[in-house]
Protein backbone atom coordinates (compact mmCIF):
# COMPACT_ATOMS: atom_id res chain seq x y z
CA UNK A 1 0.00 0.00 0.00
CA UNK A 2 2.88 2.32 0.85
CA UNK A 3 4.47 1.83 -2.55
CA UNK A 4 1.07 2.33 -4.22
CA UNK A 5 0.69 5.82 -2.69
CA UNK A 6 4.38 6.61 -3.03
CA UNK A 7 3.88 7.67 -6.65
CA UNK A 8 3.68 11.52 -6.66
CA UNK A 9 1.02 11.67 -9.41
CA UNK A 10 -1.13 9.09 -7.61
CA UNK A 11 -0.56 10.88 -4.31
CA UNK A 12 -1.82 14.16 -5.81
CA UNK A 13 -4.91 12.43 -7.18
CA UNK A 14 -5.82 10.53 -3.98
CA UNK A 15 -4.98 13.38 -1.58
CA UNK A 16 -7.05 15.76 -3.71
CA UNK A 17 -10.09 13.56 -3.12
CA UNK A 18 -9.41 12.97 0.60
CA UNK A 19 -8.48 16.56 1.54
CA UNK A 20 -11.97 18.19 1.62
CA UNK A 21 -13.30 15.38 3.87
CA UNK A 22 -10.28 15.72 6.16
CA UNK A 23 -10.82 19.49 6.46
CA UNK A 24 -14.49 19.03 7.42
CA UNK A 25 -13.66 16.22 9.90
CA UNK A 26 -10.89 18.32 11.49
CA UNK A 27 -13.15 21.35 12.00
CA UNK A 28 -16.00 19.25 13.40
CA UNK A 29 -13.88 17.19 15.80
CA UNK A 30 -11.97 20.23 17.07
CA UNK A 31 -15.25 22.13 17.59
CA UNK A 32 -16.72 19.23 19.59
CA UNK A 33 -13.45 18.82 21.49
CA UNK A 34 -13.28 22.50 22.44
CA UNK A 35 -16.91 22.45 23.60
CA UNK A 36 -16.23 19.34 25.68
CA UNK A 37 -13.00 20.81 27.09
CA UNK A 38 -14.32 24.26 27.96
CA UNK A 39 -17.95 23.54 28.88
CA UNK A 40 -18.68 19.86 29.54
CA UNK A 41 -15.55 18.68 31.41
CA UNK A 42 -15.79 19.33 35.18
CA UNK A 43 -13.17 21.31 37.11
CA UNK A 44 -10.64 19.15 38.91
CA UNK A 45 -11.13 18.70 42.66
CA UNK A 46 -7.52 19.82 43.29
CA UNK A 47 -6.57 21.95 40.27
CA UNK A 48 -9.94 23.64 39.72
CA UNK A 49 -10.47 25.33 36.35
CA UNK A 50 -6.77 25.30 35.49
CA UNK A 51 -7.12 21.62 34.53
CA UNK A 52 -8.73 22.77 31.28
CA UNK A 53 -5.25 23.68 30.04
CA UNK A 54 -4.63 19.92 29.93
CA UNK A 55 -6.95 19.59 26.90
CA UNK A 56 -4.69 21.73 24.71
CA UNK A 57 -1.39 20.85 26.40
CA UNK A 58 -1.40 17.03 26.55
CA UNK A 59 -2.53 16.35 22.93
CA UNK A 60 0.11 18.87 21.77
CA UNK A 61 2.75 16.89 23.69
CA UNK A 62 1.58 13.61 22.12
CA UNK A 63 1.62 15.17 18.66
CA UNK A 64 5.09 16.64 19.22
CA UNK A 65 6.41 13.10 19.75
CA UNK A 66 4.31 11.45 17.05
CA UNK A 67 5.23 14.01 14.39
CA UNK A 68 8.91 13.60 15.20
CA UNK A 69 8.50 9.86 14.69
CA UNK A 70 6.87 10.60 11.30
CA UNK A 71 9.79 12.88 10.37
CA UNK A 72 12.32 10.23 11.44
CA UNK A 73 10.62 7.33 9.62
CA UNK A 74 10.15 9.41 6.46
CA UNK A 75 13.80 10.51 6.71
CA UNK A 76 14.93 6.88 6.99
CA UNK A 77 12.85 5.92 3.94
CA UNK A 78 14.27 8.91 2.03
CA UNK A 79 17.83 7.99 2.97
CA UNK A 80 17.56 4.25 2.24
CA UNK A 81 15.24 4.19 -0.79
CA UNK A 82 15.86 7.79 -1.98
CA UNK A 83 12.13 8.27 -2.35
CA UNK A 84 11.25 11.92 -3.11
CA UNK A 85 7.80 11.69 -1.52
CA UNK A 86 9.30 10.52 1.80
CA UNK A 87 11.70 13.46 1.69
CA UNK A 88 8.80 15.83 1.02
CA UNK A 89 6.75 14.26 3.84
CA UNK A 90 9.56 14.74 6.37
CA UNK A 91 10.10 18.36 5.34
CA UNK A 92 6.35 19.08 5.37
CA UNK A 93 5.86 17.51 8.81
CA UNK A 94 8.76 19.21 10.63
CA UNK A 95 7.25 22.75 10.92
CA UNK A 96 3.99 21.16 12.13
CA UNK A 97 5.91 19.24 14.79
CA UNK A 98 7.68 22.43 15.83
CA UNK A 99 4.28 24.17 16.15
CA UNK A 100 2.86 21.38 18.34
CA UNK A 101 5.99 21.41 20.49
CA UNK A 102 5.77 25.19 20.91
CA UNK A 103 2.12 24.87 21.97
CA UNK A 104 3.11 22.12 24.43
CA UNK A 105 5.90 24.24 25.96
CA UNK A 106 3.91 27.48 26.29
CA UNK A 107 0.69 25.91 27.55
CA UNK A 108 2.72 23.77 29.96
CA UNK A 109 4.35 26.89 31.30
CA UNK A 110 0.93 28.55 31.70
CA UNK A 111 -0.29 25.46 33.58
CA UNK A 112 2.84 25.17 35.69
CA UNK A 113 2.70 28.73 37.07
CA UNK A 114 -0.52 28.31 39.09
CA UNK A 115 0.11 24.64 39.97
CA UNK A 116 3.84 24.53 40.72
CA UNK A 117 4.44 28.22 41.37
CA UNK A 118 6.93 28.52 38.51
CA UNK A 119 6.80 29.15 34.76
CA UNK A 120 9.74 26.85 34.07
CA UNK A 121 11.99 24.31 35.75
CA UNK A 122 15.02 22.60 34.24
CA UNK A 123 13.65 19.15 35.02
CA UNK A 124 14.18 16.18 32.70
CA UNK A 125 10.74 16.25 31.03
CA UNK A 126 10.64 19.97 30.26
CA UNK A 127 14.28 20.14 29.20
CA UNK A 128 13.97 17.12 26.88
CA UNK A 129 10.86 18.64 25.24
CA UNK A 130 12.79 21.89 24.77
CA UNK A 131 15.57 19.83 23.13
CA UNK A 132 12.90 18.33 20.84
CA UNK A 133 11.83 21.85 19.83
CA UNK A 134 15.45 22.73 19.00
CA UNK A 135 15.79 19.47 17.03
CA UNK A 136 12.81 20.52 14.90
CA UNK A 137 14.30 24.00 14.37
CA UNK A 138 17.71 22.49 13.61
CA UNK A 139 16.20 20.10 11.07
CA UNK A 140 14.31 22.92 9.31
CA UNK A 141 17.41 25.16 9.29
CA UNK A 142 19.68 22.36 8.02
CA UNK A 143 17.34 21.32 5.19
CA UNK A 144 17.23 24.93 3.97
CA UNK A 145 20.92 25.67 4.51
CA UNK A 146 22.21 24.14 1.25
CA UNK A 147 21.89 25.41 -2.32
CA UNK A 148 21.69 21.77 -3.38
CA UNK A 149 18.26 20.60 -2.14
CA UNK A 150 19.33 16.94 -2.14
CA UNK A 151 22.31 17.58 0.15
CA UNK A 152 20.13 19.61 2.52
CA UNK A 153 17.54 16.84 2.65
CA UNK A 154 20.17 14.17 3.35
CA UNK A 155 21.82 16.22 6.12
CA UNK A 156 18.40 16.90 7.67
CA UNK A 157 17.49 13.21 7.49
CA UNK A 158 20.65 12.24 9.38
CA UNK A 159 19.88 14.82 12.09
CA UNK A 160 16.28 13.58 12.33
CA UNK A 161 17.48 9.99 12.83
CA UNK A 162 20.04 10.98 15.46
CA UNK A 163 17.35 12.95 17.30
CA UNK A 164 15.14 9.85 17.72
CA UNK A 165 17.18 9.04 20.82
CA UNK A 166 15.38 11.95 22.50
CA UNK A 167 11.91 10.35 22.17
CA UNK A 168 12.30 7.61 24.82
CA UNK A 169 14.08 10.14 27.03
CA UNK A 170 11.00 12.40 26.87
CA UNK A 171 8.57 9.54 27.43
CA UNK A 172 10.38 7.90 30.34
CA UNK A 173 12.04 10.99 31.87
CA UNK A 174 9.31 11.19 34.51
CA UNK A 175 10.02 7.57 35.53
CA UNK A 176 13.81 7.63 35.29
CA UNK A 177 14.36 10.90 37.15
CA UNK A 178 12.69 12.76 39.98
CA UNK A 179 10.87 15.48 38.03
CA UNK A 180 8.56 18.34 38.90
CA UNK A 181 6.43 17.21 35.97
CA UNK A 182 3.90 14.53 36.92
CA UNK A 183 4.15 11.02 35.51
CA UNK A 184 1.81 9.86 32.75
CA UNK A 185 -1.85 9.35 33.59
CA UNK A 186 -3.23 8.19 30.21
CA UNK A 187 -0.55 6.32 28.22
CA UNK A 188 0.68 4.06 31.03
CA UNK A 189 0.85 0.42 32.00
CA UNK A 190 -2.34 -0.56 33.82
CA UNK A 191 -4.57 1.88 31.92
CA UNK A 192 -5.48 5.53 32.43
CA UNK A 193 -5.88 6.91 35.95
CA UNK A 194 -7.77 9.97 34.72
CA UNK A 195 -11.56 10.12 35.24
CA UNK A 196 -13.67 9.32 32.18
CA UNK A 197 -15.34 12.78 32.31
CA UNK A 198 -11.93 14.28 31.50
CA UNK A 199 -10.57 11.39 29.43
CA UNK A 200 -13.30 11.72 26.77
CA UNK A 201 -12.65 15.44 25.99
CA UNK A 202 -8.91 14.75 26.09
CA UNK A 203 -9.18 11.96 23.53
CA UNK A 204 -11.51 14.01 21.30
CA UNK A 205 -8.99 16.87 21.33
CA UNK A 206 -6.19 14.39 20.59
CA UNK A 207 -8.13 13.06 17.58
CA UNK A 208 -8.76 16.66 16.49
CA UNK A 209 -5.03 17.46 16.68
CA UNK A 210 -4.23 14.26 14.77
CA UNK A 211 -6.72 15.17 12.02
CA UNK A 212 -5.30 18.70 11.91
CA UNK A 213 -1.82 17.26 11.45
CA UNK A 214 -2.95 14.93 8.65
CA UNK A 215 -4.81 17.75 6.89
CA UNK A 216 -1.91 20.18 7.09
CA UNK A 217 0.59 17.47 6.13
CA UNK A 218 -1.36 16.72 2.94
CA UNK A 219 -1.68 20.45 2.14
CA UNK A 220 2.03 21.05 2.69
CA UNK A 221 3.06 17.96 0.68
CA UNK A 222 0.81 19.02 -2.21
CA UNK A 223 2.34 22.51 -2.00
CA UNK A 224 5.87 21.09 -2.14
CA UNK A 225 5.00 18.95 -5.18
CA UNK A 226 3.42 21.95 -6.92
CA UNK A 227 6.49 24.06 -6.18
CA UNK A 228 8.86 21.35 -7.50
CA UNK A 229 6.80 21.04 -10.67
CA UNK A 230 6.79 24.84 -11.10
CA UNK A 231 10.56 24.94 -10.61
CA UNK A 232 11.05 22.23 -13.24
CA UNK A 233 8.79 24.13 -15.67
CA UNK A 234 10.72 27.36 -15.07
CA UNK A 235 14.03 25.59 -15.70
CA UNK A 236 12.81 23.86 -18.85
CA UNK A 237 11.10 26.96 -20.32
CA UNK A 238 14.26 28.52 -21.94
CA UNK A 239 15.21 25.14 -23.48
CA UNK A 240 11.69 24.69 -24.87
CA UNK A 241 11.76 28.22 -26.29
CA UNK A 242 15.16 27.56 -27.90
CA UNK A 243 13.92 24.30 -29.43
CA UNK A 244 10.80 26.02 -30.79
CA UNK A 245 12.71 28.98 -32.28
CA UNK A 246 13.33 29.06 -36.13
CA UNK A 247 16.81 27.90 -37.26
CA UNK A 248 17.92 31.41 -38.35
CA UNK A 249 17.31 32.67 -34.80
CA UNK A 250 20.10 30.43 -33.47
CA UNK A 251 23.06 32.61 -32.46
CA UNK A 252 26.21 32.04 -34.52
CA UNK A 253 29.36 31.46 -32.52
CA UNK A 254 32.40 33.16 -34.01
CA UNK B 1 -21.87 36.45 39.36
CA UNK B 2 -23.79 35.41 36.27
CA UNK B 3 -23.36 31.92 34.82
CA UNK B 4 -21.36 33.15 31.82
CA UNK B 5 -19.04 35.34 33.88
CA UNK B 6 -18.57 32.48 36.32
CA UNK B 7 -17.63 30.15 33.48
CA UNK B 8 -15.29 32.72 31.92
CA UNK B 9 -13.53 33.16 35.27
CA UNK B 10 -12.47 29.47 35.12
CA UNK B 11 -12.54 29.17 38.89
CA UNK B 12 -10.06 32.02 39.24
CA UNK B 13 -7.61 30.65 36.65
CA UNK B 14 -8.86 32.66 33.66
CA UNK B 15 -5.50 34.47 33.43
CA UNK B 16 -3.83 31.13 32.64
CA UNK B 17 -6.55 29.11 30.87
CA UNK B 18 -7.54 31.67 28.22
CA UNK B 19 -3.96 32.59 27.24
CA UNK B 20 -3.22 28.84 26.89
CA UNK B 21 -6.16 28.42 24.48
CA UNK B 22 -5.19 31.64 22.68
CA UNK B 23 -1.63 30.39 22.18
CA UNK B 24 -2.85 27.00 20.90
CA UNK B 25 -5.31 28.67 18.54
CA UNK B 26 -2.77 31.29 17.44
CA UNK B 27 0.11 28.90 16.75
CA UNK B 28 -1.92 26.09 15.15
CA UNK B 29 -4.29 28.49 13.37
CA UNK B 30 -1.29 30.49 12.19
CA UNK B 31 0.51 27.51 10.66
CA UNK B 32 -2.78 26.31 9.12
CA UNK B 33 -3.36 29.73 7.52
CA UNK B 34 0.26 29.94 6.31
CA UNK B 35 0.07 26.41 4.84
CA UNK B 36 -3.22 27.16 3.06
CA UNK B 37 -2.00 30.52 1.67
CA UNK B 38 1.22 28.94 0.33
CA UNK B 39 -0.82 26.10 -1.18
CA UNK B 40 -3.09 28.56 -3.04
CA UNK B 41 -0.03 30.51 -4.28
CA UNK B 42 1.58 27.27 -5.55
CA UNK B 43 -1.58 26.34 -7.47
CA UNK B 44 -1.81 29.81 -9.06
CA UNK B 45 1.90 29.77 -9.99
CA UNK B 46 1.62 26.30 -11.54
CA UNK B 47 -1.47 27.35 -13.52
CA UNK B 48 0.37 30.43 -14.81
CA UNK B 49 3.39 28.38 -15.93
CA UNK B 50 1.30 25.71 -17.59
CA UNK B 51 -0.74 28.21 -19.60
Amino acid sequence: MLTYFANPARFMRVSGVVLPYLVVATVLVLAVGLYQALVVAPPDYQQGGSVRIMFVHVPAAWMALLVYLVVAVASAVALVWRHPLAEIAAQAAAPLGAAFTLVCLVTGSLWGRPMWGTWWAWDARMTSVLVLFFLYLGYIALVNAFDDMGRGARAGSVLALVGVVNLPIIKFSVDWWNTLHQSGSVLRMGGPTIDVSMLVPLLIMAIGYLLLFKTLLLIRMRTALNERKARALRLSAPQLRAAAAPPDATPVLR
Amino acid sequence: MSGLANWAAMGGYAGFVWPAYAVALGVLGGIAAQSWRRYRVSIRELDRLQR
